[in-house]
């Protein structure tokens, strides 16, 4: 086994183990070059791939995207990279309209990966802290993983590239150099399937699904209720949101019949919105409480430290629904 | 030099396109066309004209206006009627309309109508060809509305930088949908765009097939020996409406009448009949192809099937399996999944048959 790494460096091993295994894989980006990326997450990928596949492009989003789409229907596989994922709504148009669509309309697939750092926690304000998956999930056409350990990262990231359709591949920003989440990585090439949940903690009283760093703050709030409250409470981590891993949702909350949905994104609309809308159609005769919610206020996402301590959910958030929930 | 059959081939497309549009309106006023009908009365020269300037492995990026592109390059006017007709088998099994379709594997770049949003596409297009070391180049299309959009700026910047084998044709009609130039854009020539760029363009005529010839010709020579791209505005006349639901009313009639002057199928065809390159029998026997064709057309979509409902949901995603670099020895081997339309298990059915294409080879 080799040294342990950091969910940042599970995905820049990602990118450097598929561009030397595909030569059709490339990256481009704004700063992705030279400079390494704005978070260091493609240091030294110029020096070893070059220039034409490490792209450092102008600050064009559209053209950043629409690039990969067109590289993409020419059988190549581009790795577009948002610096924020924050400014992918520049690009939105050729993600939506031109590469979700594409395969329906015409036949051709689109192998693009569009990735870049999300999520809060990190005082980045309106504009450097958004989770903007929910208007991904909608959308048909584009897959949406969101890893939460360094292992996740690498596999997920490595079955994005391989996919034939376009992905979008978020990485939580606060999660990149956690110290906790270090881990040894297998030394041989692996991927994590693209559609599959995983339980991070199993328990019978409840089921807290969730996905990105809250998966962590569920764990944090999920091991307090064992201490305090005897709840042994099951941690379902997503990975995945399109495509959903329905019979993993299924088979946790026939078991716990309990449901505690926790996002970092907005209330309103959210990927919980769809996920309550599912269980209460096909588990409703499973469930012994109400389906219950844990997200961000429907507000945009603040700057000031005590606003965005208000703002983002955390384990104490979680852990007064968790009872309330329990306690129905 | 263009030799007398080729000459004869660009007054073939510049009238099988106006033929196949003609026929589109009729279908329309006979109620068979479920959606809008987008027609480029007077752009034959331009649409034409630009597309005979390549060669076989490139590509165009064609928009909605330019079927003639799309015939020389070889699209099937089947394929086009049944795209009018909404039917099961048209390029897009009737999920979209319109000149909607492309074939990657012969160089056809399918639009969404977000216009201007196909640009940067072309620009990924193109950074394929360089990095795959190729000498073929990418013909990309736009209207005077799209140079607007900042997908066109973002991609002609980016494809400066990246000096990327990549020409645009703008087609300037004076209109974008009702709004004139002036409300549009402060320069006089679009091409003037170019400068801020820092890459070459040239305005030309746009209803004058042989200059659009001459001039995207030395724009295409120019990306093909790796400097970088070129914009060539032709300015041209949209005769008729935005769509078919629009008078177009808002063109002034002393305009539209100078216009109709200057139609680009009557231009060429004066110029090659005193030439004695178009004879009268030669004119009867091309006027009996292009009905033969567009009839062949016609007749095809009407007796298609509509799609099946059932498969409204499918396809949404592509397969796994190996993806082919397109243009690559082996590259259409059915293993690939880009090789065959995997909704079919056929090929696309954008392109005729090698043996019908009349296109340049």
């Amino acid at each position: 086994m080799s040294a342990k790494v950091t969910y940042l460096e599970a995905i820049s091993q990602a990118i450097r183990e598929e561009m030397r295994r595909d030569e059709a894989v490339f990256l481009l980006g704004e700063d992705v070059g030279t400079y390494g990326g704005a978070f260091k997450v493609s240091a030294g990928l110029l020096e070893e791939f070059g220039s034409e596949r490490v792209i450092d492009t102008p600050m064009a989003e559209a053209a950043i995207i629409g690039s990969a789409v067109g590289a993409a229907l020419m059988g190549m596989r581009p790795i577009a990279e948002m610096q924020y994922i924050d400014f992918i709504t520049c690009g939105f148009d050729q993600i939506i309209n031109m590469a979700a669509k594409m395969y329906w309309r015409v036949g051709m697939p689109v192998p693009i990966v569009v990735r870049g750092p999300a999520g809060g926690g990190t005082k980045g304000g309106p504009f450097h802290s958004s989770t903007p998956e929910a208007w991904f999930f909608h959308a048909p056409g584009i897959k949406v993983v969101y890893p939460s350990t360094a292992y996740d990262a690498k596999g997920l990231l490595k079955a994005a590239i391989r996919d034939n359709n376009p992905v979008l591949y978020l990485e939580h920003k606060l999660l990149y150099r956690m110290p906790e989440l270090r881990e040894e990585l297998p030394e041989e090439d692996y991927v994590v399937p693209i559609g599959k949940a995983i339980v991070r903690r199993e328990g019978e009283d409840m089921t807290m699904i969730t996905y990105g760093a809250m998966v962590h703050q569920c764990l944090q709030a999920a091991q307090v209720l064992e201490r305090e409250d005897d709840l042994e409470v099951e941690v379902l981590d997503l990975r995945s949101l399109t495509p959903l891993d329905r019979e993993a949702i299924s088979a946790s909350v026939k078991h716990t019949n309990k449901v505690l949905i926790v996002h970092e994104d907005a209330l309103t609309g959210g990927v919980g919105a769809e996920l309550s809308a599912l269980i209460a159609e096909d588990l409703f005769e499973y469930l012994d409480g109400p389906i219950t919610r844990v997200a961000a206020p429907d507000a945009p996402f603040p700057y000031a430290p005590a606003l965005e301590a208000a703002y983002l959910p955390n384990a104490a958030k979680i852990l007064s629904a968790a009872r309330e929930l329990a306690a129905y | 030099m263009l030799e007398r059959v080729d000459l004869l081939q660009i007054y073939y497309f510049m009238r099988l396109t106006r033929a196949m549009e003609d026929r589109t309106r009729t279908l329309f006023l006979q109620g068979k066309v479920v959606g809008g009908v987008y027609t480029a009365q007077g752009h034959e020269a331009t649409t034409v004209g630009a597309a005979m300037s390549l060669r076989d492995g490139d590509c165009i990026v064609p928009q909605h206006r330019d079927l003639g592109m799309q015939l020389v390059r070889g699209t099937s006017p089947r394929a086009v009627m049944c795209q009018w007709l909404a039917r099961g088998n048209s390029p897009t099994l009737g999920r979209d309309g319109q000149l909607h379709i492309g074939d990657m594997h012969h160089g056809i770049v399918p639009m969404i109508s977000m216009l201007g949003e196909s640009l940067p596409v072309a620009c990924g297009v193109a950074l394929a060809m360089k990095m795959r070391k190729r000498s073929t180049i990418v013909l990309a299309s736009c209207g005077d509305g799209a140079t607007n959009t900042g997908p066109f700026h973002e991609a002609m910047n980016f494809a400066s930088v990246q000096k990327l084998p990549l020409v645009l044709v703008i087609e300037n009609n004076g209109y974008a949908y009702s709004t004139p130039s002036h409300k549009q854009f402060n320069i006089q020539n679009l091409s003037e765009r170019a400068r801020a760029y820092g890459i070459p363009g040239e305005t030309v005529d746009g209803n004058d097939v042989l200059a659009v010839i001459e001039t995207v010709g030395k724009a295409v020579e120019h990306a093909r020996s790796g400097k970088g791209p070129a914009i060539v505005e032709c300015k041209t006349f949209r005769v008729r409406g935005h769509s078919e639901a629009d008078k177009a009313d808002y063109v002034p009639q002393d305009v539209r009448e100078e216009w109709l002057k200057k139609d680009p199928i009557n231009l060429f065809e004066a110029y090659l009949t005193r030439e004695g390159i178009l004879t009268t029998a030669k004119k009867a026997e091309i006027e009996a192809n292009i009905k033969a064709v567009t009839d062949d057309a016609v007749r095809f979509a009407e007796q298609s099937p509509a799609p099946d409902p059932e498969t409204v949901a499918d396809y949404v995603f592509a397969p796994d399996g190996p993806i082919a670099i397109v243009g690559e020895p082996g590259a259409e081997d059915t293993r690939y999944v880009n090789a065959l339309d995997r909704r079919t298990g056929q090929p696309f059915t954008t392109i005729r048959k090698t043996e019908e294409a009349i296109g340049r080879r």
